[in-house]
């Protein structure tokens, strides 16, 4: 198990591995389809991704009496909606960790490389597991226009637990698996 | 609420909350299978750390809280009724148990009490047993679910059990782990279009430990999971021994023109309660 603490440095992500298991602690921030299509239509992003992370997640969250936030259900949501924009999105922004579940296209395989990034894959459906990794909310931005689930909520994380599954150096844990399942598969139809 | 609506609430509460038992057992067992230091195993640990914590704290095991499709038997549709379970599944959504996780499929527009014409969805199923059965299925493994047409020429699949297995071997290599793996298939032979997914949603409400009455229908069980599970894809698709958890099999009645072979597909988070009433 590695873990990373941001502020997410370059040589750390770089040492990474596909296969990895990663531990992340620290600031993240999510950010899924209304996000991404702001950015990609030209909008300023409010706050800066450099050596950050960005999750794709549409929690629950809701209002504790003292004014701040908790989140009840937080669980990564399918990310390949964002492969036209997050190309651009990491060569941009300097954003070390995409987090998600399912991985990303050959472009974004691409640009990782390029600029030292990874994918994470965090478990899809464990929800309350990620809630539980959350522990505190600091900063939410695009509460109003993009509703609570499109928002880009600041979180600190502790102990949060992915895989690396796309790493800098070209490999697709995704696409591994797929070409093997799919030999096997012919395999067993020849039989 | 009257007693029928508030005892229907709290069984949406406990199917959002509680994996059944057999499930979690699967997944245990899934887990000693598993390498040390594997990503099998670090995606199964925190699949059960996270059956244990929503249990406690009684939140939703996903935030996916799906589609809910009751089966009930016939002899209670005077008390079990359309309106009751619509008012238990709002009752429900109202208390945070449910996600508002319903859209007008025209609009897009969000269904707030998850209750509409269409939701949820209710089967009332042919048997005496006093029972009324929910299953909630998310999305993401919704989205996997397939439906064959045999013959198939592109899988040397016929009309007959062979065929049924190259056919749902050809949708767990489709599926890979994007329905959140290791999934469930339940599966139907036969049947129109329509009986054949209902059918196969059915088949998703047996135990994961049960043995199907049919012989020639086990043995494909038992066969067809043994192969998935040698195509190395895993848990959340990350590699692994553990691709599906079960294989379920029944089958419908089907026209001599048609041969249907449906696949549903369940994600781990299986989540499945009966009440005997």
């Amino acid at each position: 198990m590695t873990t990373l603490t941001y502020p997410f440095s370059e040589v750390d992500v770089r040492a990474l591995k596909a296969g990895d298991a990663v531990s992340v602690n620290g600031l993240i921030r999510t950010g899924r389809d209304r996000f991404h299509k702001f950015f990609a239509d030209g909008g300023k992003l409010p706050c800066d991704f450099r050596d950050g992370a960005l999750f794709h997640c549409g929690p629950v969250v809701v209002k504790n009496p003292d004014g701040s936030w908790r989140v009840v259900a937080g669980g990564p949501t399918t990310s390949v909606r964002e492969n036209p924009y997050e190309p651009a999105f990491i060569e941009q922004t300097g954003v070390r960790l995409i987090i998600g579940k399912g991985g990303m296209d050959a472009r974004t395989l691409d640009a990782c490389a390029k600029c030292g990034a990874v994918y994470l894959q965090a478990v899809g459906g464990a929800a309350a597991v990620t809630a539980h990794a959350i522990t505190r909310v600091t900063n939410v931005y695009f509460l109003e226009e993009f509703g609570a689930a499109e928002a880009c909520w600041e979180f600190e994380v502790k102990d949060f637990r992915c895989v690396v599954a796309m790493d800098s150096h070209g490999t697709s844990l995704f696409a591994q698996v797929e070409a093997a399942s799919n030999r096997r598969f012919r395999e067993l139809l020849a039989k | 609420m009257t007693k029928t609506v508030t005892r229907l609430a709290e069984l949406i509460h406990e199917t959002s909350s509680s994996l059944p038992d057999d499930a979690e057992k699967a997944l245990r067992a899934a887990l000693r299978r598993e390498a040390k230091d594997s990503s099998a195993r670090l995606v199964l640990e925190t699949i059960l750390k996270n059956v244990a914590l929503a249990r406690a704290a009684g939140t939703p095991v996903c935030q996916d809280t799906g589609t809910l499709t009751f089966f009930v038997s016939e002899n209670l549709r005077r008390t079990v009724t359309p309106e009751r379970i619509a008012a238990a599944v709002a009752a429900a959504t109202e208390r945070g148990w449910l996600r508002r996780n319903t859209n007008d499929a025209v609009t897009g527009k969000s269904i707030d009490s998850n209750v509409c014409p269409g939701a949820p969805v209710i089967h009332y199923t042919l048997d005496a047993e006093s029972k009324v059965r929910l299953i909630m299925k998310g999305g993401g493994s919704e989205n996997m679910s397939m439906q064959f047409s045999l013959p198939d020429a592109s899988l040397g699949a016929g009309r007959d059990l062979e065929g049924v297995r190259r056919a749902v071997l050809a949708a767990v290599q489709h599926a890979q782990g994007y329905g959140c793996a290791p999934g469930i298939l339940g599966v139907c032979i036969g049947g129109d279009r329509a009986a054949g997914f209902e059918e196969s949603k059915h088949q998703l409400l047996r135990n994961l430990a049960d043995t199907n009455p049919v012989p020639a229908l086990a043995k494909l069980e038992r066969r067809i999971l043994r192969e998935a599970n040698s195509f190395g894809i895993g848990p959340m698709g990350l590699g692994g021994k553990t691709t599906l958890l079960a294989v379920k099999i029944g089958a419908r009645p089907r026209v001599p023109a048609s041969f249907f072979v449906t696949v549903a597909y369940l994600c781990w988070a299986a989540r499945r309660r009966e009440i005997s009433w």
